[in-house]
């Protein structure tokens, strides 16, 4: 871990944009340690100045890919480092980070299931890792993704998650939309509520582990319908973040 | 501080996960896994899930049932004042 905690200069090779306001950006690492699947880097930025901003983003991809990390960034448009990111970095270009950082929202397959990942917005990122994780590890893990989006165009990943889908290897996605559902949409419009855990984890087998992320509203409304529903609180674990609704 | 200040600091929230890295400066350890109990209502559970205010010239990591300030950090240069007077203990595993 001493290692890990290094700022290290890591080099830009791919970005991609997922959604108009998210861009995944792969980073190849010279210090690469492999991470645990919901562990985010630090980045860090430096002005002309010396002033210097600092802000942590999830790891999207799973520990199986060596020497790289994906990190989806969400452009908040009066933030100090994503506007930087995404209007500025280049393949090829240098970024300060360290990591991997992060014990408590973690998940291995070794810790085992079923997994319940509740997800708001760009909370999903450090789902997708564990679900990535899941299927790179040949788990046969229970999972179950609730992702709550505004409208279809905010979805992060939806070919890999539809792909998940089809396949039915024990990963379901299931969507709920907030503002704006697709044509024709029968499913969840709501935001997420007791209930609709309910119906979720009706299906699902005993010793849940739940990942919530997203909001603040959200995961604290989740957490606490969970616990309601009988779900060990300490079992529940938990990431919020500010200034993005769902 | 006004009602927009609050809101706007409420926004910017984060929670004990985020702190990972500045806490492993202060500590040497990962520290978002380690337990600790609130001194003020005796909610216990781990540091990553604590709230996390970043944006002032510090860390502020409080109570996500009382809101009580449980750590303080901050940094000037070489130097860190920590005040954890909120806590009734800090774990720390190296």
């Amino acid at each position: 871990m001493a290692d890990a905690l290094r700022w290290q200069l890591g080099t830009v090779t791919e970005i991609h944009q997922e959604t108009p306001r998210a861009k995944t950006f792969t980073i190849a690492l010279p210090l690469w340690t492999a991470h645990h699947a919901g562990q985010h880097y630090d980045i860090r930025l430096t002005a002309p100045d010396g002033y210097q901003a600092q802000r942590s983003y999830s790891i999207a991809s799973e520990p199986e890919r060596q020497g790289l990390v994906e990190l989806t960034v969400e452009r908040i448009d009066d933030g100090e480092v994503s506007p930087y990111l995404h209007d500025v970095v280049q393949p090829k270009d240098q970024i300060e980070l360290r990591g991997p950082i992060g014990g408590y929202f973690v998940w291995d397959v070794g810790l085992g299931g079923p997994l319940l990942l509740v997800g708001g917005g760009s909370g999903v990122v450090p789902l997708m890792a564990m679900i990535r994780h899941r299927v790179a590890a040949g788990s046969s893990i229970q999972t179950r993704l609730l992702y709550s989006v505004r409208s279809p165009d905010d979805v992060l990943y939806p070919d890999e998650l539809q792909m998940l889908q089809d396949h039915r290897e024990g990963v379901d996605v299931i969507y709920t939309y907030t503002r704006q559902a697709p044509g024709g949409w029968t499913g969840y419009r709501r935001r997420i509520d007791r209930a609709m855990l309910k119906e979720i984890t009706s299906q699902m087998e005993a010793g849940l582990r739940p990942y919530v992320c997203g909001p603040t509203l959200l995961v604290e409304a989740a957490a606490n319908n969970l616990v309601e529903l009988g779900i060990p609180a300490d079992r529940i674990r938990t990431e919020r973040f500010g200034p993005t609704g769902t | 501080m006004d009602e927009q200040d609050g809101d706007r600091n409420r926004e910017l929230m984060l929670d004990g996960n985020a702190a990972g890295g500045m806490l492993y400066d202060v500590f040497s350890a990962e520290m978002t896994a380690a337990p600790t109990e609130c001194a003020s209502c005796g909610r216990r559970g781990e540091i990553g899930s604590l709230l996390a205010f970043t944006q002032a010239p510090g860390l502020v990591l409080r109570c996500p049932s009382c809101e009580n300030a449980m750590v303080r950090i901050v940094r000037a240069g070489d130097v860190t004042y920590l005040d954890a007077r909120g806590a009734v203990y800090l774990r720390i595993a190296r």
